[in-house]
């Protein structure tokens, strides 16, 4: 395993709107490069499942590579080691991200995770693992809030923080995001193209890592989603 | 803190063990948790849960109330949520059947 960086093309700004063309900035991917064919570029669950799936997620790599199947997992910019501001990102600026990343890597397949099957480039095969709806993802974020909010005696409901996130951004589970980030993600629907299929959490046994109050890792759902790849890859 | 719909009580039994919605329950916990088979069958009324496990913090708790709504085919509103809901396993789950039970 490798970490390398790869050009990203960065945000313009978070005033009008965002956007790229402001230039490309490095970023990180953890890789699994011999130069083979089959090459995977995979896009990472966002925010605090991320983390969760982080360890899933680099133990498939892993089987991967010795299936013979290259991998890629870059950062989302403003995620991870990124030097990029987060709260600047926009889910078209990861999109775009994700596209360059499969571009600088020769991508053949891609592997979005669950949120990350949102943000996944145009044009390729590949997989969408237990693909989550943007519109439940923010919910849930917004939820974490209003319960620590709670618990410090402070009352607050979606649709306020929500109206007001619109405006100036909001900070949810510790992530400063920004007001063009939630007006574009509240509207994200899954990348739909006949190319992709999807892996529900049922064919890997177990309930999904992500759910986890704690990261955790399972073997044999490693196992199950690597052959579930790699079948797929040399069909 | 979580305000359970009005005829509910704490403190007091709850339903039998081989209710559907207590089944249900455990299996949210024991993904959330990352309890071991059959872990969660031990789980009583008196099990605490929010405030008792560390690790069960507002990001953990949010999921498990959205599992929940997946699951159980509920949906929680924002004035419903508040500590005491989630103080044991009984309050959970009798918040849960007072939940499905609504028409």
């Amino acid at each position: 395993m490798t970490p390398v960086t790869w050009p990203c093309p960065v945000v313009r700004s978070r005033v009008g709107g965002g956007g790229t063309g402001g230039g490309f900035a490095e970023e990180m991917a953890l890789t699994f490069d011999r130069g083979r064919t089959p090459r995977l570029l995979i896009v990472p669950a966002l925010f605090e499942e991320a983390s969760k799936l982080r360890r899933l997620t680099v133990e498939v790599m892993r089987r991967l590579d010795g299936a013979g199947i290259d991998s890629f997992l870059p950062d989302l910019p403003g995620c991870n080691e990124s030097l990029q501001p987060l709260d600047a990102q926009t889910p078209e600026s990861w999109r775009a991200a994700m596209a360059a990343a499969a571009a600088h890597f020769r991508a053949t397949h891609v592997l979005g995770l669950r949120g990350g099957a949102l943000m996944l480039p145009d044009g390729l095969p590949g997989w969408r693992y237990a693909p989550a709806k943007a519109a439940s993802l923010l919910r849930q974020m917004l939820r974490a809030r209003i319960v620590a909010s709670r618990e410090a005696g402070v009352s607050e409901t979606q649709d306020a923080l929500l109206e007001a996130a619109r405006r100036d951004g909001v900070e949810l589970a510790g992530y400063r995001i920004g007001p063009e980030f939630i007006i574009q993600f509240e509207l994200l629907l899954p990348s739909s193209s006949d190319n992709l299929r999807d892996i529900e959490q049922e064919a890997l046994g177990g309930g999904g890592l992500w759910l986890r109050a704690e990261p955790d890792e399972d073997r044999a759902q490693a196992d199950a989603l690597a052959a579930i790849l790699a079948v797929g890859i040399k069909e | 803190m979580i305000r359970a719909p009005r005829t509910f009580h704490t403190g007091i039994d709850v339903k039998p063990m081989s209710s559907e919605t207590d089944l249900l329950l455990r299996r949210i916990l024991t993904d959330v948790l990352g309890l071991k088979q059959g872990q969660a069958e031990g789980f009583t009324a008196d099990t605490g849960l929010f405030g008792h496990l560390p690790e069960l913090d507002s990001m953990a708790v949010a999921g498990l109330l959205t599992e929940m709504e997946d699951r159980l085919d509920i949906v929680i509103e924002d004035d419903e949520i508040d500590g005491e809901l989630l103080e044991s396993f009984g309050s959970l789950l009798a918040f849960a059947e007072a939940k499905r039970a609504e028409p």
